[in-house]
Parts: C-alpha cells; sequence; structure tokens
C-alpha cells in the first residue's frame, strides 16, 4: 500500500490557456500579472484583516472585551445576544463573547504547537526521504503511510490516555497527526525544484551543496509549505475543538472554543447561542486560514 | 497484474506491522506501564494488585515475548484486552462497532453523492455565480466542526421546528440527521480533490478534441472526465477511514447513539491503555484493507498503472 | 486574391474580432480577420507565438477558452453564421462536418479509454442513419485506422494510447478527423511535437487524405517551410492582424509586406550565411572538446537500455560542432556527459586537452569555470526569484570575483556582450522576453570568461526571428572571444546555417560526421539523407536553387 495524494487545498488553479499555445515561451507582461495581483487583491486583506484581530484576541484579550471571562454575574444568567453582550451569556452569567475572545489563545497556543511539530518534524522527514536516497526515501514514505494508517485522533486519544488530559497531550497527539501532509508537500516540493534547471545551473556557476540549498531551492519550494502551515493550522483547530469537545482539552472554567460549545450543549433548548455563536467564530477562523493559505500559494508560486 | 497485486498485499501487510511497532515502542515509551496507569486513578492499589495484574495480562514478560506474542496474536485477530472489563479488545469492540460501521457506512456513501453531484454540477453548470457557489461549498464543508453542525441541526430539528427527537428513537430524523452531518464532513476532502483533480484533467488537450468531435458537455464529463479524474478522489476516499472513525466517535456523541464512541470514551476515562491501543491497531487494520481495495481497484481505472507499477500515472496528469 | 465564385465559398469569415479579458487589460487576439476558404483549399496561418493563428482557427471550431470573447464579425460555413448556432447546433457540426487535428498528439487522446473506443466514438456521437451494430462500428474503425496507415488496425482497437508512438496517434487522430468526411479540417500545429521524419510522413498522410476527400483545410503552423510544402495559399499572422493573404509562390516570390520578408529570409537556405569556411584549414590546434568511445548504458539485463554507444568526435578551437538528431538518438545524454553531469559507462571526454572524464568535487568546479552549458528552456534556467544582476553575478560571487562594483560592473560588461541594455540588470527574469532571457542565460555562462558552451538545443524554445538574432549573436561572440560551440539541435536548418562541423546521431550512434557543407551537401549515411529528405521547405529550397 502506498498513498499519495496531492493536497487538497494547495494547487492553485489551473492556468487558462494562453490566447497562442504554440508552446513557445509566452511574453514578458502577461507573466508578471499573477504575482502582483494576488498582492494588490482586496480578497487577500479580507482574509488577513480578521485574522489580525484574532491574533489581537489571543494576545491582549482584555482590549476586546471588558467582561470577566471566568467569573460571571449570576444575575445576568443566559441572557440572549444584545448590545451590551453580542454572544449573550451564559448559566454563570458570564460574557460568551469574553469566554470566546479570552479562550482564543488556549485555542491558538495548542493548534501553533500542533502545527510546529507537524513542521518541524515533516520537513525534517521530507527533506531526508528527498535528499538521503533511494533507500531512505522508500523508508520514509512508508513511515509516512503508517502514520495516515492511524488516525490523528487516535493518536491524541492515546496520548491524553497515558498522560492527563490537557492543551499540551493535546497539541502533541494533533500535531504527530499532521507530520504526514508536510513530510509530503516538503518532499515533493524539493523534488521538484530540485530537478530545474537552475538548480543543474547553480552547481555548474560554482554553487556548493548548502549555498544551492539556500539560495535556490528553500526559497522557491516555500510557497506550498506556506501555504500549508495556514490550512494545517485551521485543521489543527477543528481537531483540537472536537477533542475539546469530548472533554480531552483544557479542563472548565478555562475558556477553550471546543469546551465553550461541550458547555453550552446542556443549555442546547433554552440558549441557543451558547453552542452556535462560538462555533461560528471557529467555522470563520477556519474558512479564513484555508483562504490564507490559497492567497500564499498563488503569491509563492513560481 | 500478479506482482502488482503481491506488491500491494506486501506493502500492506509491512505497513500494519510498522504501525505494531510504532505503536508497541510508543506504549512502552510511557513513564509508566499500562496497568500503573490504569490504577493510577484507584489511590488504594497495593504493588501487589499491580503486580498481579501485570502477571495476569502478561506485562511482567521480557519485552521481545510481549512483542512478538502480541504480534502473533495479531494475526489471529487477538489485539489484547480491556483491563477496565478483562474483555478481550476485540469482543468488546465487535459488540457494538455495528452500530457505528452502520453509521459510517452509510454516511461514506452519502458523502461520496454529495461529492459527485457538487462536482458535476460544478461542471455542467454554465450560471458563473452558481458554479462560484457549488465550487465554494466544500471549503465550507471543510471548516465546519463535526459536533457543531450537529449541535445546531439539533437545536433547530428538535428545539425549534419539534420534528426529530433529542435522542434517537429509530426515526427516520434521529437516523438520517446523524448520516447526514457526518457525510456533509467526510465529503469535503472527497469533493475537493475531486473538483481539482477533474479541473487538472479539463487542461488537458484531450477534452478540446472530445468537444472538437461534436461531444457534449455531460458526455465529456460522465464518459471521459470522471473516469479520468477518478483516482486522486478514490486515494483520499481511502484515506478518510480516519475521518470517519473520528466524526463518528463524535457524531455519536453528539446524538446520544450508542457504538464505538462510549467505549472510546470510557477507556480514556478510565486511562484503559491496552484498550486504546487495541482500538489503534484495529483501526490502522481496517485503513490499510480499504487502502489495499483502492489500490487494486486502481488498474481497473487507469491501465497505465500497471505499466508504471507505481501511482506516477494519475499524478503525471497534472504535468 | 482569395475570392472564389460564391458558390463555390465554403468558409466566409468576415470582420472577425477577438479579445481576452475587459477593461484596462483587454488584449486583442484578433482584430477585423477577413479570410475565404474554397472547397478542398489547403490554406496555411503562419505566425509566431501570440500571432492570433491559433485564435482565429479555435473560433472557426468554436472552441476558443472561456476567457476569449468574439466581440464582432461573422464566421459563415457554407453561407451558414456559426457565431449564430446554439451549443446543440454547433456540436452536430463539430466532428461531422469541422474537424480538428490536434498540436500534441501525446496527451490528445483520453489516457484511460482503448484506441478503438475513441474511433468509434465519433460514430455513435453522430448518429446516420440507423443505429450500427457493435461489428459494424468494429470493421468501420479498422478501415479508418487501415486509411490512415496504421499497422495491424485491428489489434490497435484494444490498445490504450500510451501504448502507442507519437507518430501512431497523431495517425489515430487523424483517422478520427477524417471519419464522417467533413467538409473542413482545423489542424492546429499537427506535427510541431513530432520528430522530423515522423513529420514528413504525417504531413503526407494528412495532405494526401485531404485532396482526395476534397476536404478544406486550415492549418496553422509557425513553421514557414512545413507551410510552402503542404498549402494552396499561405495567410501571415501578426500580432492579431492578417498581414498578407495570397498564393504560396506569389509570396514566396514576392513577398508584400515586410515582415513576411523576414519570415522568409530566414527559412530560406543561404548558401552565403553558412559559417566562414577558411576557418576550416589552419595549424592542427588542441580540440576544444574531445570525447572518445563514449557509452552511456542504463538499467541491467533485460532493462538495459543504450542511450549512446561509442561515440566520438572532436570540436575544434573557435568553431561550433553540431550534434544533429532526433528525440531519444542520445545527443542530450552526450552532451551531459560532455558537462560531466553524467558519468559515462565507458569512453573519455576531454576539455580543452586535459582528461576530465573522472573528475569530482573541485575538480568539477573547475571544469566549470572553462566549460558552461545553455539549457533549452530560458525559463526553467533562470531562478524567478533572482533580478538579471543577480543571476549574472552568481558565478562571480560564488569565486569570489572581485569587489561588489567590480561585479556589477562585470554585470554590465556582459548584458552588453549579449545586446542587452544595462538598465535591465534590475529587472526579474519575468519582465524580459523569451529571447532577452535567453541572452541572460547566455551571458551567465560567459561571466567567468567559459571559451567552450554546450548548448543543448538553445534554439528551440524561441520564436523564428528570435532565433535568428540569438544565432547572430552566438556567431558574433565566437568571433569576439573565440568561444567553441557543441551545439545540440533537432533543427537541420539551425544546424546548416551555424555549424562548421557536424555529426548526425541515431539511436545513440554516430551515423555519420563530417563538416557541414559536405554532410549536408553530400550525405553518406542513408539516415542523414532521410533526415534531409524530411526537412520541410522543399518548395523554397527549390525557388532559392533557381
Amino acid at each position: 500500500m502506498s498513498i499519495k495524494i496531492d493536497e487538497p487545498l494547495l494547487e492553485s488553479v489551473v492556468e487558462p490557456d494562453s490566447p497562442d499555445t504554440a508552446g513557445k515561451t509566452s511574453g514578458a507582461n502577461t507573466a508578471t500579472e499573477p504575482k502582483q495581483g494576488a498582492l494588490r487583491s482586496p480578497a487577500l486583506w479580507l482574509t488577513v484583516a480578521p485574522l489580525v484581530v484574532v491574533i489581537g484576541w489571543a494576545l491582549f484579550p482584555s482590549l476586546f472585551s471588558g467582561f470577566d471571562p471566568i467569573t460571571g454575574v449570576p444575575a445576568h444568567k443566559l441572557q440572549e445576544p444584545s448590545a451590551q453582550h453580542w454572544f449573550g451569556t451564559d448559566h454563570l452569567g458570564r460574557d460568551v463573547f469574553a469566554r470566546v475572545v479570552h479562550g482564543t489563545s488556549q485555542t491558538l497556543l495548542t493548534a501553533g504547537l500542533a502545527v510546529l511539530i507537524g513542521l518541524i518534524a515533516g520537513t525534517g522527514l521530507g527533506l531526508l526521504a528527498a535528499t538521503a536516497g533511494r533507500a531512505a526515501d522508500a523508508v520514509t514514505m512508508r513511515l509516512i503511510d503508517v502514520l495516515l494508517a492511524v488516525p490523528g485522533f487516535l493518536i491524541s486519544l492515546i496520548i491524553v490516555t497515558a498522560f492527563e488530559p490537557g492543551p499540551v497531550s493535546l497539541g502533541i497527539g494533533v500535531g504527530i497527526a499532521s507530520i504526514a501532509s508536510f513530510a509530503r508537500v516538503v518532499r515533493s516540493e524539493v523534488l521538484r525544484v530540485r530537478s530545474l534547471d537552475y538548480v543543474e545551473a547553480a552547481f555548474m556557476n560554482g554553487g556548493t551543496y548548502w549555498s544551492v540549498v539556500f539560495k535556490h531551492i528553500l526559497p522557491n519550494s516555500c510557497g506550498p509549505v506556506l501555504a500549508l502551515l495556514a490550512v494545517d493550522l485551521g485543521v489543527a483547530i477543528l481537531a483540537i475543538s472536537g477533542l475539546g469537545f469530548l472533554g480531552f482539552g483544557s479542563p472548565p472554567p478555562t475558556p477553550e472554543w471546543g469546551l465553550l460549545i461541550a458547555e453550552g450543549r446542556q443549555y442546547l433548548a433554552s440558549a441557543w447561542w451558547l453552542t452556535t455563536l462560538p462555533g461560528a467564530v471557529i467555522v470563520a477562523v477556519v474558512i479564513l486560514l484555508a483562504g490564507l493559505g490559497r492567497h500564499l500559494h498563488k503569491i509563492f508560486k513560481f | 497484474m500478479a506482482a502488482y497485486i503481491a506488491r500491494r498485499i506486501g506493502q500492506a501487510l509491512l505497513v500494519i506491522w510498522l504501525a505494531y511497532t510504532l505503536v508497541f515502542l510508543a506504549v512502552q515509551l510511557l513513564p509508566n506501564d499500562p496497568v500503573t496507569i490504569f490504577l493510577s486513578a484507584d489511590a488504594a492499589a497495593s504493588p501487589e494488585t499491580i503486580a498481579a495484574m501485570k502477571a495476569q495480562y502478561g506485562y511482567d514478560q521480557p519485552l521481545l515475548v510481549q512483542y512478538f506474542s502480541q504480534l502473533t496474536g495479531l494475526f489471529r485477530g487477538d489485539f489484547g484486552y480491556s483491563l477496565a472489563s478483562g474483555q478481550p479488545v476485540a469482543d468488546r469492540i465487535g459488540a457494538v462497532v455495528g452500530s457505528t460501521l452502520i453509521l459510517a457506512s452509510s454516511a461514506f456513501v452519502t458523502a461520496v453523492v454529495f461529492a459527485l453531484i457538487v462536482v458535476a454540477s460544478a461542471t455542467l453548470i454554465r450560471i458563473t455565480w452558481l458554479k462560484r457557489l457549488i465550487i465554494n461549498l466544500p471549503p465550507l464543508f471543510a471548516a465546519v466542526p463535526v459536533f457543531w453542525l450537529g449541535l445546531v441541526l439539533l437545536q433547530v430539528l428538535s428545539i425549534q421546528l419539534g420534528v426529530m427527537s433529542l435522542f434517537p428513537d429509530g426515526s427516520f430524523a434521529s437516523v438520517a440527521v446523524p448520516v447526514f452531518v457526518l457525510a456533509i464532513h467526510v465529503s469535503a476532502p472527497i469533493a475537493q480533490v475531486l473538483l481539482k483533480s477533474t479541473e487538472t484533467v479539463y487542461a488537458q488537450p484531450f477534452i478540446d478534441v472530445l468537444r472538437a468531435k461534436g461531444a457534449s458537455p455531460s458526455w465529456i464529463f460522465f464518459r471521459h472526465g470522471l473516469k479520468n479524474a477518478a483516482a486522486p478522489a478514490m486515494t483520499i476516499s481511502g484515506i478518510t477511514v480516519g475521518t470517519l472513525l473520528a466524526g463518528s466517535v463524535i457524531t455519536e456523541t453528539v446524538f446520544a447513539r450508542a457504538g464505538l464512541g462510549q467505549v472510546v470514551l470510557q477507556s480514556v476515562t478510565a486511562q484503559d491503555v491496552a484498550l486504546v491501543q487495541g482500538l489503534v491497531l484495529l483501526t490502522a487494520t481496517a485503513f490499510v484493507v480499504v487502502n489495499l481495495v483502492v489500490d487494486l481497484i486502481y488498474p481497473l481505472l487507469d491501465p497505465r498503472i500497471l505499466k508504471s507499477g507505481t501511482h506516477g500515472a494519475p499524478r503525471a496528469l497534472a504535468a | 486574391m482569395s475570392n472564389g465564385d460564391e458558390a463555390t465559398t465554403l468558409l466566409d469569415i468576415r470582420d472577425l474580432s477577438v479579445h481576452y479579458g475587459s477593461g484596462e487589460n483587454t488584449v486583442f487576439a484578433g482584430i477585423k480577420l477577413n479570410l475565404k476558404l474554397k472547397k478542398g483549399e489547403i490554406v496555411a496561418l503562419v505566425g509566431e507565438s501570440g500571432s492570433g493563428k491559433s485564435t482565429l482557427s479555435k473560433a472557426i471550431i468554436g472552441l476558443l477558452p472561456e476567457a476569449a470573447r468574439v466581440s464582432g464579425g461573422t464566421i459563415s460555413l457554407a453561407g451558414e453564421n456559426l457565431l449564430g448556432l446554439s451549443q446543440k447546433q454547433l456540436e452536430s457540426i463539430r466532428g461531422r462536418r469541422i474537424g480538428m487535428i490536434p498540436q500534441d498528439p501525446g496527451a490528445s487522446l483520453d489516457p484511460v479509454k482503448t484506441i478503438g473506443s475513441q474511433v468509434s466514438e465519433v460514430f455513435r456521437l453522430h448518429r446516420q442513419g440507423p443505429k450500427r451494430s457493435k461489428a459494424e462500428l468494429r470493421s468501420e474503425s479498422i478501415r479508418l485506422l487501415a486509411m490512415v496507415g496504421v499497422d495491424r488496425p485491428e489489434y490497435r482497437l484494444g490498445q490504450y494510447p500510451h501504448e502507442l508512438s507519437g507518430g501512431l496517434k497523431q495517425r489515430v487522430l487523424i483517422a478520427i478527423a477524417f471519419a464522417l468526411g467533413p467538409e473542413l479540417l482545423i489542424a492546429d500545429e499537427p506535427t510541431s511535437a513530432l520528430d522530423v521524419t515522423v513529420q514528413q510522413t504525417i504531413l503526407e498522410v494528412f495532405t494526401n487524405l485531404a485532396r482526395e476527400h476534397g476536404t478544406a483545410v486550415v492549418f496553422v503552423t509557425h513553421d514557414l517551410a512545413v507551410a510552402t510544402d503542404i498549402a494552396d495559399r499561405i495567410v501571415v499572422m501578426q500580432q492579431g492582424r492578417i498581414r498578407e493573404d495570397r498564393p504560396v509562390r506569389a509570396i514566396l516570390t514576392a513577398p508584400e509586406h515586410p515582415y513576411t520578408a523576414m519570415l522568409l529570409a530566414e527559412a530560406t537556405p543561404d548558401g552565403n550565411r553558412s559559417p566562414d569556411a577558411k576557418r576550416h584549414s589552419g595549424a592542427p590546434a588542441v580540440p576544444a572538446i574531445e570525447v572518445q568511445g563514449l557509452h552511456k548504458v542504463y538499467g541491467h539485463g533485460k532493462a538495459e537500455h543504450r542511450a549512446v554507444q561509442g561515440v566520438s568526435f572532436a570540436v575544434r578551437p573557435g568553431t561550433t560542432f553540431a550534434l544533429v538528431g532526433e528525440s531519444g538518438s542520445g545527443k542530450s545524454t552526450t552532451a551531459r556527459m560532455v558537462m560531466r553531469l553524467l558519468d559515462p559507462t565507458a569512453g573519455s571526454v576531454k576539455i580543452h586537452g586535459e582528461d576530465v572524464t573522472n573528475v569530482r568535487g573541485s575538480g568539477k568546479r573547475d571544469l566549470w569555470r572553462g566549460l558552461q552549458m545553455v539549457y533549452q528552456n530560458p525559463d526553467s534556467a533562470l531562478d524567478p526569484r533572482h533580478t538579471v544582476s543577480q543571476i549574472v553575478s552568481e558565478p562571480l560571487a560564488n569565486y569570489k570575483f572581485g569587489t561588489k562594483a567590480e561585479r556589477a560592473l562585470r554585470v554590465s560588461e556582459l548584458l552588453d556582450s549579449v545586446n542587452l541594455p544595462s538598465r535591465m540588470a534590475g529587472l526579474s527574469t519575468r519582465e524580459l522576453s523569451g529571447g532577452q532571457r535567453q541572452r541572460v542565460a547566455i551571458a551567465r555562462a560567459l561571466a567567468l570568461g567559459a571559451k567552450t558552451l554546450v548548448l543543448d538545443e538553445a534554439l528551440s524554445a524561441l520564436d523564428v526571428l528570435t532565433q535568428a538574432q540569438i544565432l547572430a549573436l552566438l556567431e558574433d561572440l565566437q568571433i569576439n572571444h573565440g568561444l567553441s560551440y557543441l551545439f545540440i539541435s533537432h533543427d537541420l536548418h539551425v544546424v546548416e546555417r551555424i555549424s562548421h562541423d557536424v555529426g548526425v546521431m541515431r539511436r545513440g550512434e554516430l551515423v555519420e560526421i563530417g563538416p557541414t557543407a559536405k554532410v549536408f551537401g553530400a550525405p553518406q549515411s542513408e539516415y542523414t539523407q532521410l533526415l534531409l529528405d524530411s526537412n520541410p521547405g522543399h518548395l523554397l529550397r527549390e525557388l532559392a536553387r533557381a
């Protein structure tokens, strides 16, 4: 068994046919357009701006919400969303928006840890597979198959079972699960760039192994990896909130996005906002990250 | 052909063995053995109790003996014993897996149908705004947490509209809604990959040749495009085994259904490493078998695979 | 000239305009195009990339890319305006009354369907009369494949495209195009992806069928020589406009538009322009490149593939030696062994008298100071993230040549020597045209003062007129700097023009070697003779001789 697929979100749209496809090199002006266009496009900034706000929530939560996320005002419990409480209040009278804002750092840190593990281990494995010869490639690829064969969900479960539920266990579990995708993208990108004529030419122009790697191979293969970074952050947020929902993340009363929704579940009948609105935030963030991934892929595409 | 099948089966066995070895090593790397972890919740456990239980489950044997006895057990369908109940893992899982399998397989079939509808309409519809809308559905599906979609549907359908009950009662809605929720989740990657590979196929000159022959768009899509684009979508479908399992556990929890979800939650709460280990091996085996089947279907879709001996051919399309 | 009798006019295009994009970014691919074809007439559309020739041909069959818009004009087939038809009506015309032969046979057949099903598909798409049985479809398919000269047609029906050679695939596509006896065929560069000998036979099959069936043909090509060999009339296009539209002989003997004259000058063999013959004689000098008994074998046992077998030649200093051959002949493998990018299985390579067959590591670095390579595709040979000056100064920086200011000076010197203005130093390669990019690649190759260049199909990715400019540059550089070239090419026309000596390769072996004039004038081997006979431009040569 061997598994090879293209990353679902990463490969960008096929370029439209140029007006005259006689297999000749295209003119100069058409080639410059995509890059500058991508940087200037309002769609990119519409994607980036809200994500910057979310990062703001994580770094300076008090700036975005004046309410205390842990202790509520019992008199104000289970209020519907209003101008004062945007996302309403929960059973203890805590402002739900404040809990979402204060929970951001927890969720993002856990997801960040996961992505970092995936990036570092995956890049290492991918580079090894692509540069250390055929035997290393075969062994590494089988290892990646194994990582794919054991669902990340179960890897997280083993770790949570053996240690204790919590963000670090979750981050490690989800991170191990994302190693495979990073390894595959890094491997295929390095293989692609390495076979290009300009890399060979760089050797012929007196480049040493490391100078060529740093001057040509890494800069030209980083685009898809950066894009995967963004997309995978979204995937990790989803996985972590799912495990948080099952109760394997931070214990209450820490605000964490998945836990918020799990807590709201008991009030499904009386307070729809407790589950619906925090969930909508998760959906929005994950979509934005996927969009950012597509933009990054376009910008760094050569 | 025989060589191809033999190679694929060999690789599948290799992956199962590697997965087993990695999980075994991972369990050894834990700060404590499974019995100690299991009994750590129980403050009164005396060293004698621990030792007795270790002996009962064979954790007092030398590592190599444990490794090989568990490995040979694997091929007899023995996935170890649950520490909490003392039952074989296979029995424990077998007792509940039926309902999960039904949920997962109906969700998978629905997901494939969703993906086909999305891709067919995205390819054949000529109204630009509608096409764009459809193309953006899979990324949206991919971003929706399963548990949240389930809760929102419960909220709307059972509390606001009152058309389904909060707990499973055998009604059509209480069966169909969980399947729908899980199918949305699983269809996203399949639809995305199928869309992408269809796009790649449509950039090929042979599509223009077909149009020049006078073929209609639907003729081209159903008789040529789909078959050409299917291989990567099959691969991703094979990989969704893991997604299906995680999604099933969460869906079962949301809709209070019996099944694997309960066992998973109990084993984690009871810190029953042996049961989780068994679960992982069972899932990995299921994953490998499903992907082996996918691999064996490939040559029927694309005759070039047998020649090249790898999956290189469908990927070469992208060039 | 083309205004025939209304009754015999098959295709009548009037004031056709096509554009891409909108607003500021509008690009006009065709401007007020007028073209008439009589029944059975073969017309060649000739032009460079971006001239609008493909746009025009795709507009006729209604296969413009989605981004393209027809902004005006009519296309009438036997009096009926195709632009006014519905999608369904067009589908019934395509494949039945208008056929197409595509550019790249390799990717133009569905890879997962058998040849048989793809041939008989036309009959299933266009049901004429009662439904035909499977056996009837099969025998009809066999007849078609036999008609285009496919060997063992019955056996081929069950094969998949990847099991056929490029030439066979193109024959199958021609069979499909002729299946329903169309009135008009669009052939879009149908042979540009094929080897020259295959091109010749495919063109023969194709034109014979068109003449027999009385099919009118719009033949799109960048190669004026091919156009003159097969067409009745030539339409020259440039920048989206039709520059000239006249019968072949008229256009060849007296081109009216200056652009046509330029194209014609490039396509016409001209003995006076071949390299200076005086340099042939002289004292025997140390060869720039000397190759002895070179072998390259891949794989073992059954899978063994002999890519290069016993090739020996020498490149005299200050001259050009060309290796000519079709794809798979081993010429590029030989070039890569000379560059020491590949290890030869046997044989020796000497550069400027020094045996470099076994150099490794720093030895290779030293070798590459004096021996450089220029690639076929300048797009992939230049790092897209670097500016022109970064690219040209990279070797200088790697060998720690002078100070930063000295390097900048050297870069502008080098750019000057390849006729690029030094203001281009700061540009990214994406802002350059294909020809400019190839000049940058040449400048980089010369940066450390290399005296010998290996040019691996260095002109093949360029348009005809750009090719001519780069050729002139290479000749100047050779004379001014005493450079020696090993020139790898499949293009006999270019080889005849630039090289002093030539070696003809076939299936890994050197079948003929000698001075260019001799090899081209009186070929000794049958294969060289075949290559020369297959070289398009018979009419041009005839006229040039006259």
